[in-house]
Order: structure tokens, then C-alpha cells, then sequence
């Protein structure tokens, strides 16, 4: 198929009075990346959410491959979509939550298997399978049959990444994946994070690292205040910002 | 439908001048019932959890035994051993008595429960850092222990009244004159069943639900005590 | 001694019958409290505005009154309406109903327990919420609701003793039958306590077990 894979128009966000985006534009190619970075309550972390309609956009339309998202359009008429055809779409668009999210009822192998086991309706053993697969990918596989409380938070947040990359997603979304980590526990999981991002995957990154954000993604968007300050490629964006609100805020994170 | 329920509540208006006086006593009966069941239990539950704590096998015995029985075995059946099944023996109680003796005995089991945990959870090391910072065991006791037994200790106790508020109705049941038996008596005669019983559960939750709201308050408080106490 | 046995063989007779009845009516009701309870709560979820505000009475209702009159009003006013109740389905109804609300903020307690980001991630998988509950929320509120469950069952067990005043023929009704035909007082009143501690002994060990399991994982 031809366009891009991600199509953001004009995203608003409101939380009660509380306007967080104000009208974003965003857009992603096949095999690409985009970081987004910014000063926390920016609305970074909403962004990301509405992409999959986590949060309802306020305003403003989604896009993916060609397809709207989480809505039907009849007669230039926009309708929110119902609860299966939505579920159905999400299935293509994989989410790493900040706070790993795994379910603690079920082993690394049964958290990552449910959820085709259930939506696509494959057999156990297909998803054992795939999930072992999954694991294989995140260097967990030695943990396949342990619970998520006798799982570090790195090692928690790889197998959260399975759970995602089992749904064999056309796009990964990233919330902030490393913010809830000890330091030293960090580097496991952008190591696998940047592995996902040779093999060519699309995938949209909320971050705080920056150092990271520069060596993963091919674009990077700044967003402050609920709009977007400054964007385009790392080497540009972080290394020879152009905006004032830009430069205190990289400032500010080298020093800390 | 609004006739039928003005026709319903105009039955409360012509027998008041008959039934208030009789359910007011009877609502004070039941009080006075409450208190002294939930005194006799507060103070053997205080025993049998120290004693259950005890040292001496014997008495840490017989106070895990009591407490398992006295959880294990309906206020109901306690009552009727205490009001009937003690008369051939030579005891006998008047049906009051019974009626806070028996609650009150089958209360005490989950009392001592409540104050063992108050009493456990506070750990060791906290009363070794109150000595340390030269304390008195009494000031230890009055400033670090108690203040936070109590957060432990109130929300259960509260509900206990309440649940005791509630269970001096089957006292009815070995005729010591409370709400309840009142309620029941009164219907009898009057033929008009749904009507007093409906006034007795009406006077019941007027009693119960300030006392369920004033606990859930103190629930709330003392959970967030206990939150910023913990830096969590 | 032989008297002591022909008298709990004759004795013991008829309170083992109405262990059976006291049995047959707690897992009923507690069946119905389950039942009503679950659904009760999960409604509640949903956050409805004229729904929340009766389900909430409800509760506050059944709550703050004593089983007894709940019991009484079903069993004597049912009648009154034209509708004939026999005690124990009354006695079922009536518990149950006390049951209901007492687990409606049992299994909410239960439900709220579980991080909202749990559902979330089900969601982003993929699952509807219909899917997110089942495979999800609910196997996990099962776990956490089951010590109160099995303390609510052993507080209903013996709540059941109180319909033996609509004559529901439970324990504390052939025991109070037994006296005034035999007059062996004491011997019955102690056989029959006797009686439902044997019932809920074994019952209370399970949730004692279960809570020291679960204390364990965590």
C-alpha cells in the first residue's frame, strides 16, 4: 500500500478545561521512527495514548495505513467507533506502557499468548509458540515460566515488549518505557528497543532519554505546551536546536 | 399508587398514639443492650487477646480454643444455651442479661482477633527505637504504641458496634423486650405485620447508618494517617 | 454411659437432619448472594447515574438493618401482597438479599483493587472489554475476594439460625422442637452449638489457609 503508515491531522486534547494538545500534526512512513520529547505535562505521553485511542481525541482525525481510526466516516460524518470494531484495530498497533503492565495472573509465556489466543482466536499450542518466539526476541526465554512479581522491572518491561510484538503490530508505541526503571536496570530494555529498531520497525517513542531518542529514531518532535515547537531530523533537532524553549529544555537534562 | 401509600402511611398515624411510647421504650432497650454487649466484649476480647499472646500454654489454650468456638458458633445458639439451657443446672438469667451475656460472649472471639493484629502489627523495632531515643516504656507506650493501635484497632470496632446494634434483634428470640420482639408483639395484635416491621428495620438503620457513615469517615482519615506516616 | 449414647442417637437424629436443611439453605443463598452481588458491582462499573444511586440504597439498606427483620419482612409480608412464601425459600430469599449487598462492596473492593492500567493494557492488545474483563479483571478478582468470600460464607452459616424464626427447619428449629419434647435442655442447646461448629470449623481453617497462602506471594 502506498501513503504514509501513521497519519496524525490536527489533534486536540482536552481534559475537562484543560486543553493538553492543541492541534498536533503528525506523520510516519513505513519502517520509520519518531521520538517525542518534552518537558513532562506537555502532553507527550497523551499524544501517544490517542494514537491508539487510549484516549479519545477531543478533535482531530487518526490515520492508519489508509484506514481512519477509531471512527466511521458516512456521508462526511465522523461516528466513534464501537467497542469490537475498535479492539479489532488496536490489534495492529502494539503499546509499551511506562508502567509495564503486565498481568499478574499470568505467567511471561501466558501474558504474551493470551491476547492472540483471544483476539485472532489461534490454539494453545500456537500460542505458546509465538510466545516462546516472542520471549527468544526479548533475551527472556529462561523466564518463560516465571510470574511478573518474581520479575525485575527490567526484565518486566521485556517481556511487556513480547506481549506487544506477539500482536505482530504494523506500529509500536513507546510510553515512556524506561521512566519507571532503576539506572542500572535501563540499558536492557533500550538495547532491545534499539534490536527492534534495525530489524525496521515503525514505531513512535515517548522519551526521556535523549541520548537514546538521537541514535533510535529518524525524526524527532519536540512538543510543549500541547503543540509541536520544533521537529525534524536528531542530528538537527538535539544537536542544533533552534528554539529557546528547545535549548532550556536539553540543557536542563544534560545537567541532570 | 400515591393513594395507596398515603393509605399505607395513614395506618402509622392512627395507631402512633398506641405503638409510639411502646417502640420508644423498646428503642432505648435495644441501646442499652448494644452498650452493655459491646463493653462486656471489648473487655474479655482485651483478655483473651493478651492471653492468647501468653506464655503459659495452658492459658494461650484456652483462650485460641474459646476464640475458634466463640467464631465458630451463631450468637443464636449461645443465647439459647445461656437463656434455656442452663436452667436445669440452677442458672438463670433474666432474658436482658442473657441477651448482652451471650452477644457479648460470642463478640469477644473477633474483639481479641482485632486487638492481636492492632498489637502485631506494630513491630518491635519501633519500641526499641523509642527506648533508644530515651523514652519510658510508659511514654513508649502512650506516644508510639497506642496512637497507632488505635488506627489499627478503631475501624473494626466501629463495625462491631454496628454489627451488635444489628444482632441485639434476634435477642426477640429469647424474649428479651427489644425493638424487634416489640415490633413482632405489635403485629400480632394489630394484624398489621409489613407495617411494623418496616417501622423496626426504618428505626434500625436510623440508628445504624449515621454510625456506618461516621466509621467509613474514620476508616478514610485513618488510612491516610497511616499512608503519610509510611512516606508511601 | 449407654443412656448418654441412646440419648444422642434419638437427640442426634433430627439436629443431624437439620444440619442438612442449614447446609441446603447457606449454599443457597450464598448462591445468590454471589450472583447478585457480581452483577451488582459490575453494574456499578459501568457508572450509570440512576443505576449507581439505587444499587448504592440497596446496599446501604440491607447494610443497616438486621437480617432478621429482612427475613421477617419477606416471610410475613410477602403473604400480605397475595403472594404465599413457603420459610426456606424465604429464608433464601431473605439472606440472599443480605448476602447480595454485602458482596456487591466485597467484589467492588475486589474489582477497584485492580490497576487501571491492567485494562489498558488488554485494550492495547487488542481484547474488548468484554475480553479484558473475562480473561483479565475477573480471574484476578476472584483471588482477591476469595478470604472474604469464605468469611462471608461462615458469617451466613451461622445467620442461618436466625430463620428458625420464620420455622425454616434448620438446626436451632429441631433444637428448639427437641426441648419441648424431650426437656433435655442443656444437652440439646450444646449439641446443637456442637453442631454448627463442626460446619464452620473446616470452613474457617480453608480461608485461614488460603490468607496465609496469599500473604506468602505477596
Amino acid at each position: 500500500m502506498t501513503g504514509p503508515l501513521l497519519q496524525v491531522e490536527e489533534l486536540h486534547k482536552s481534559f475537562g478545561d484543560l486543553e493538553v494538545l492543541k492541534g498536533v500534526d503528525m506523520t510516519l512512513d513505513r519502517g520509520h521512527k519518531t521520538a517525542i520529547i518534552g518537558p513532562s505535562g506537555c502532553g507527550k505521553s497523551t499524544m501517544l495514548r490517542c494514537i491508539n485511542y487510549m484516549e479519545r481525541p477531543t478533535q482531530g482525525h487518526i490515520h492508519l495505513d489508509g484506514e481512519l481510526f477509531g471512527e466511521t466516516q458516512s456521508d462526511g460524518a465522523y461516528k466513534p467507533m464501537n467497542e469490537k470494531g475498535l479492539a479489532r484495530q488496536r490489534a495492529h498497533v502494539g503499546m509499551v506502557f511506562q508502567g509495564f503492565y503486565l498481568w499478574p495472573h499470568l505467567c511471561a509465556r501466558d501474558n504474551i499468548g493470551i491476547g492472540p489466543m483471544k483476539v485472532r482466536g489461534i490454539s494453545k499450542a500456537q500460542a505458546n509458540e509465538l510466545a516462546d518466539a516472542m520471549l527468544e526476541k526479548v533475551h527472556m526465554s529462561h523466564k518463560a515460566n516465571e510470574f511478573p512479581e518474581r520479575l525485575s522491572g527490567g526484565q518486566q518491561q521485556r517481556v511487556a515488549i513480547a506481549r506487544a510484538l506477539a500482536q505482530q503490530p504494523k506500529l509500536m508505541l513507546f510510553d515512556e518505557p524506561t521512566s519507571a526503571l532503576d539506572p542500572e536496570l535501563i540499558g536492557e530494555v533500550l538495547n532491545v528497543i534499539q534490536e527492534l529498531a534495525e530489524e525496521g520497525r515503525s514505531m513512535v517513542l515517548v522519551t526521556h532519554e535523549i541520548r537514546f531518542a538521537r541514535e533510535v529514531a529518524d525524526h524527532v518532535i519536540f512538543l510543549h505546551d500541547g503543540v509541536i515547537v520544533e521537529e525534524g531530523p536528531p542530528k538537527q533537532v538535539i544537536d542544533n536546536p533552534q528554539h529557546e524553549r528547545l535549548r532550556a529544555f536539553l540543557r536542563q537534562i544534560v545537567e541532570h | 399508587m400515591i393513594e395507596d401509600l398515603k393509605g399505607f402511611l395513614s395506618v402509622y398515624a392512627e395507631n402512633w398514639h398506641d405503638w409510639g411510647p411502646q417502640i420508644y421504650e423498646a428503642i432505648w432497650v435495644t441501646i442499652q443492650l448494644t452498650i452493655a454487649s459491646f463493653s462486656l466484649a471489648v473487655v474479655l476480647g482485651l483478655l483473651l487477646a493478651v492471653g492468647k499472646l501468653s506464655n503459659i500454654g495452658l492459658v494461650r489454650g484456652f483462650c485460641t480454643a474459646y476464640i475458634e468456638i466463640a467464631r465458630g458458633v451463631p450468637a443464636l445458639a449461645v443465647l439459647f444455651l445461656l437463656y434455656f439451657g442452663l436452667v436445669p443446672l440452677g442458672i438463670v438469667f433474666d432474658a436482658f442479661t442473657a441477651g448482652a451475656i451471650g452477644l457479648g460472649m460470642s463478640a469477644a472471639g473477633y474483639i481479641a482477633e482485632v486487638f492481636r493484629a492492632g498489637i502485631q502489627a506494630i513491630h518491635k523495632g519501633q519500641r526499641e527505637a523509642a527506648l533508644a531515643v530515651g523514652m519510658t516504656p510508659m511514654m513508649t507506650f502512650r506516644h508510639i504504641i497506642l496512637p497507632q493501635a488505635i488506627r489499627i484497632i478503631l475501624p473494626p470496632m466501629l463495625n462491631m458496634v454496628i454489627l451488635l446494634l444489628k444482632d441485639t434483634s434476634i435477642c426477640s428470640l429469647i424474649s428479651t423486650d427489644e425493638l424487634m420482639l416489640r415490633a413482632k408483639d405489635l403485629a400480632m395484635m394489630s394484624f398489621l405485620p409489613m407495617h411494623l416491621f418496616l417501622l423496626a428495620g426504618a428505626i434500625y438503620f436510623c440508628l445504624s447508618w449515621p454510625l456506618s457513615l461516621i466509621t467509613r469517615k474514620i476508616e478514610n482519615l485513618m488510612q491516610r494517617g497511616r499512608r503519610q506516616t509510611f512516606g508511601g | 454411659m449407654d443412656a448418654f449414647f441412646t440419648k444422642l442417637m434419638t437427640l442426634g437424629g433430627p439436629l443431624l437432619l437439620g444440619a442438612g436443611t442449614t447446609v441446603a439453605i447457606t449454599i443457597s443463598a450464598l448462591l445468590v448472594a454471589v450472583v447478585l452481588g457480581l452483577a451488582l458491582a459490575l453494574i456499578r462499573l459501568l457508572n450509570i447515574h440512576p443505576l449507581n444511586w439505587l444499587i448504592a440504597t440497596y446496599v446501604e439498606i440491607f447494610r443497616n438493618t438486621p437480617v432478621l427483620a429482612q427475613v421477617f419482612i419477606i416471610y410475613f409480608s410477602l403473604p400480605y401482597l397475595g403472594v404465599n412464601i413457603n420459610p426456606f425459600p424465604a429464608a433464601v430469599i431473605g439472606l440472599g438479599l443480605n448476602g447480595g449487598a454485602m458482596l456487591t462492596e466485597v467484589f467492588r473492593a475486589g474489582l477497584n483493587a485492580i490497576h487501571f492500567g491492567q485494562r489498558e493494557a488488554a485494550l492495547s492488545v487488542g481484547m474488548t472489554p468484554w475480553m479484558s474483563l473475562r480473561y483479565i479483571i475477573l480471574p484476578q478478582t476472584w483471588r482477591i475476594t476469595l478470604p472474604p468470600l469464605g468469611n462471608y460464607a461462615i458469617a451466613l452459616l451461622k445467620d442461618t439460625a436466625v430463620v428458625s424464626a420464620i420455622a425454616a427447619p434448620e438446626i436451632m428449629f429441631w433444637a428448639r422442637n427437641l426441648v419441648t419434647s424431650t426437656f433435655e435442655t442443656t444437652f440439646v442447646y450444646i449439641l446443637a452449638a456442637l453442631l454448627y461448629f463442626c460446619l464452620s470449623f473446616p470452613l474457617a481453617r480453608l480461608v485461614d489457609g488460603f490468607e496465609r497462602r496469599q500473604r506468602a506471594w505477596q
